[in-house]
């Protein structure tokens, strides 16, 4: 994108940002961002721009009681919090933001009195800002030039676009467009093609026009919509048919084919040239880790009592698991010092007056143990050598693991039937044990081994601990459920258990050790929702480094 | 936080972010719309729970519930919404005994709120400036005979899922704490939205919902042009689009009202018993809280069109949203469980 378009882009936003929803920018640190940083401040927006503090709680956003001024007055004196007053938020870290912030955020942004500009600083491919986050606003910018001179839009044409507004009218076939635009993106949500057409319409504005035109709506794809995209497979003769959108959504306008067939054309087109396929890649990556499955590695945040990040404290008796927080005691005594003067004269004497109800204890963010299930196949297509490697590999990721006081599991399946080997533990002596003894040969019961690494997921899950299942085989499964040799029902029964351990939210990873990378285990792997990595000449260092490095993220 | 709105759209200057998007002008989703307006002809049908893609118009149909409703009669400035002045609650003094109308609540419960707000607290301002020991009554008070709503009801913090289970099932508020012993109804139909992608919902929290929706996005270009045309005519111009749509959600006001007296004279055959028992023994839904509910929900769209009887047409409709989310997940059906539903409703009633 180039430094006008960025002048253009930063124009949109300061003529109507709550409408908008606002400004996902993603760069890295350097000059460049912090001009654009800079630039933001200078901005003429309608609203003031207000910094957010990294990892916003409840009481910075929605307020909360000024214990300094409650004391002092004697009058409870309750705080604004920061979505009290509309304003435009600017988010910092948005990469690291958590779901509770992000959707905090959106519903703050349904409320139409804000904005937020989510500065994304994209330190690693997977991380991206929450969905819930970025389907709601409408611009994204991805600076890529270092050295360009960054031109503030004129504050006057941002007045004047803020006042033509509400005159611009867009036309029906505009509405089509971007409807069919987004269909051939690969663009489900709705509020894309409504931000999209927002976006537009600020153009026409500025652009002085009171009809939005194909120009706007080419632009407004570039701004809303490129980064929504779905990336485009690697072959090209994959996707043939991007003109016409399915036939069976009524084709009663005899004009389809004609000229607006290929207006839509034009918006793929320009919403496909805005961001290098690179970057859709990275936020593609972004999106899958972030949907849900939260494959983060270092196990679901839940609300515990020992390390982390510090909650909101609750109203709780202090015991060996729940700290007391004293200045949420405090608080929640201070205003009440009068009244309970006159109510207990028998307490006079004292300083302060707590009741038991003041307490208050400490919670934190606490991480969940992990646990890595080792599935790995040794079964006899996977031949012996490199299941001696992928003992290996699992033998020194079991020291790691160890360290870093992370679960390990391990199960294999052959022949009929799978056997977990080690159930969850922490014992690195007995793992080491297990493997050795581990047997070869045999069919390949894939799905009997994954539906064992699902069951062995669920209920370490029931125990508060975050599984990772990790696959090592070479795909060529052959033994269905039941244990009849049938390649086809064993293959579609694979799949499906790949699905069911998708569907369960667990995070999964796929190594392929065959000969040849076997695309049917990468479509299994795509099932799973897992990362699959083909190692063909593999070795138990190399094993282990990969493995290291997909759990890590 | 309150949905004022209400009374079908009369607004006359209020800023554009206040006007609610009309019920009847959201596209599609019958569903949702239907499951809705089931419980506001029958609350006792039990909560709502909407779940699906983002930007589906989820919280969009709750709060256009909102302005739809018709309005009750409760006693003025009645903090619990009580419908005669010998059931306000003891604690609350009260200047005058009259009976006003005033828009069903519909009370948002947002995600950040405390523990306090929602089940009420001690009175921090009187305490204090009065010395008095006074209840502020909380979210739950102001819900009573209304709705209660709760967006990404999947992300609520966990102490505050299980009070409000306790709640709805008891229909009474009990507070004890502050030196205050405070009890109050707190009778609601909790309806509560999320996506699934952000995270599942405890199977105790999902029972509890009498019905349960899925909601998509549209696939059909058509429909999708649709939604985004009438948005886009809402967000330039509010006033316009919502006089345009009020006499249909004056129409829904009133067949919500008509179908209220006519449900307890609606006939339930044997037959329509026996084909609840029927489906639920197919799907192998645990206990009866399945059977009760896709009667009532029957009853409810019976009342709803006006027919002197539960048919078998009337369950075919209701059993999937009644149903669908009282199995046990079976890993190995990836279809889902609507579509679970929709096999056993093909097999067992034909």
């Amino acid at each position: 994108m180039g430094s006008d378009a960025t002048t253009t882009l930063l124009a949109v936003l300061a003529v109507d940002p709550v409408a908008l929803g606002g400004l996902w920018l993603r760069s890295r640190s350097g000059s460049h961002r912090t001009r654009l940083t800079e630039a933001l401040h200078r901005l003429s927006l309608p609203l003031p721009l207000v910094r957010l503090p990294a990892h916003a709680g409840d009481e910075a956003l929605f307020g909360g009681l000024d214990i300094a001024s409650t004391l002092g007055s004697g009058l409870p004196v309750s705080r604004p919090g920061l979505l009290d007053r509309p304003a435009i938020l600017l988010l910092p870290m948005a990469e690291r933001c958590d779901r509770a912030l992000a959707t905090r955020l959106a519903q703050a942004l349904d409320r139409h009195h804000h904005a937020v500009i989510a500065l994304d600083e994209a330190a690693d491919e997977s991380e991206g800002l929450p969905t819930a986050l970025a389907d709601r606003l409408a611009l994204f910018l991805c600076p890529d030039g270092q050295d360009e001179v960054l031109i503030l839009p004129d504050p006057e044409l941002v007045a004047a676009a803020r006042r033509r507004l509400p005159l611009v009218k867009v036309p029906h076939a505009a509405v089509r467009d971007l409807v069919a635009a987004c269909d051939v993106l690969g663009i489900e949500s709705l509020r894309a093609p409504m931000l999209a057409l927002t976006t537009a319409r600020i153009l026409a504005a500025l652009a002085g026009r009171d009809v939005v035109e194909p120009p706007d709506l080419a632009q407004a794809a570039e701004f809303a919509l490129a980064h929504r995209a779905a990336p485009m497979p690697p072959t090209p003769e994959a996707e043939p048919p991007p003109a016409q959108p399915p036939p069976e959504t009524g084709n009663d306008d005899a004009q389809r084919d004609g000229p607006e067939g290929t207006a839509a054309d034009i918006l793929v087109a320009a919403a496909r040239a805005a961001l290098p396929d690179e970057v859709l890649r990275q936020l593609d990556a972004g999106r899958l880790t972030r949907s849900g499955r939260g494959s983060t590695g270092t196990g679901a945040a839940r609300a515990g009592n020992r390390h982390g990040r510090p909650l909101t404290p609750r109203r709780a008796r202090p015991s060996a698991q729940a700290r007391l927080d004293l200045v949420a005691t405090l608080r929640s005594a201070a205003p009440w010092q009068g009244l309970r003067r006159d109510a207990w004269p028998h307490r006079a004497g004292q300083a302060l007056l707590v009741a038991p109800s003041d307490l208050h204890v400490r919670r934190c963010k606490d991480h969940s143990d992990r646990v890595l299930i080792f599935a790995v196949d040794a079964s006899g297509s996977a031949a012996v050598a490199r299941l001696a490697e992928a003992k290996g590999a699992v033998e020194m990721l079991l020291a790691q693991a160890y360290s870093r006081r992370d679960h390990v599991a391990l199960l294999t399946f052959r022949g009929t039937g799978a056997d977990l080997l080690l159930p969850p533990s922490r014992s690195l002596v007995q793992a080491r044990q297990r493997l050795r003894g581990l047997p070869g040969g045999g069919g390949t019961p894939l799905a009997r081994g994954l539906e064992l690494a699902l069951d062995t997921a669920t209920r370490a899950r029931g125990r508060g601990m975050t599984p990772t299942i990790a696959v090592l085989t070479d795909g060529k499964c052959n033994i269905a459920l039941d244990g009849r040799p049938d390649r086809e029902l064993a293959d579609a029964q694979s799949l499906q258990m790949a699905r069911a351990i998708r569907n369960a939210g667990t995070s999964a990873l796929v190594i392929d050790v065959g000969q040849r990378p076997n695309p049917r285990l990468a479509e299994i792997a795509v099932g799973m929702g897992a990362r699959y990595i083909a190692l063909p000449r593999v070795t138990a260092g190399r094993l282990a480094g990969v493995l290291e490095s997909a759990l890590e993220r | 936080m309150t949905q004022a709105v209400a009374r079908i759209h009369p607004r006359s200057d209020a800023a554009r972010a206040r006007a609610v998007y009309p019920f009847s002008a959201i596209v599609g989703q019958e569903d949702m719309k239907l499951a809705l307006l089931l419980t506001a002809v029958d609350p006792a049908i039990g909560g709502v729970l909407v779940f699906g893609d983002r930007g589906t118009g989820k919280s969009t149909a709750v709060r256009a519930l909102a302005a739809l409703l018709p309005e009750i009669e409760a006693v003025e400035g009645c903090p619990v919404n009580s419908p005669r002045p010998e059931q306000v609650p003891e604690w609350v003094t009260l200047s005058s005994s009259t009976i006003v109308r005033r828009p069903t609540p519909v009370v948002d419960l947002p995600l950040g709120a405390s523990e306090d707000r929602v089940v009420g607290a001690l009175d921090i301002e009187r305490a204090i400036a009065r010395g008095e020991k006074a209840f502020e009554p909380g979210l739950l008070a102001r819900a009573n005979r209304g709705y209660l709503y709760i967006d990404e009801v999947n992300l609520l913090e966990d102490h505050l899922v299980d009070l409000l289970l306790d709640v709805a099932q008891s229909g009474e508020n009990v507070v004890e704490r502050d030196g205050l012993s405070i009890r109050h109804p707190a009778r609601f139909v909790l309806v509560g939205s999320g996506n699934p992608e952000e995270g599942d919902l405890r199977p105790q929290l999902l029972d509890r919902f009498g019905l349960s929706v899925e909601v998509t996005s549209p696939r059909d270009i058509e429909t999708r042009i649709e939604v985004i045309q009438r948005r886009d005519a809402f967000d330039m111009d509010p006033d316009a689009f919502l006089a345009n749509w009020r006499p249909q959600d004056l129409g829904l006001r009133e067949d919500i009202l008509a179908a209220r007296p006519r449900l307890s004279q609606i006939q339930a055959p044997n037959t329509a018993l026996h084909d609840c028992a029927a489906l639920c023994i197919a799907l192998g839904s645990d206990g009866v809280r399945g059977e009760l509910t896709l009667l009532r929900a029957g009853r409810a769209l019976a009342a709803l069109e006006a027919a002197p009887a539960v048919t078998r047409a009337h369950l075919r409709r209701v059993a999937p949203m009644a149903l669908a989310h009282r199995l046990r997940r079976d890993p190995l059906d990836e279809a889902g469980s609507t579509a679970r539903v929709a096999r056993a409703l093909s097999e067992t009633l034909p």
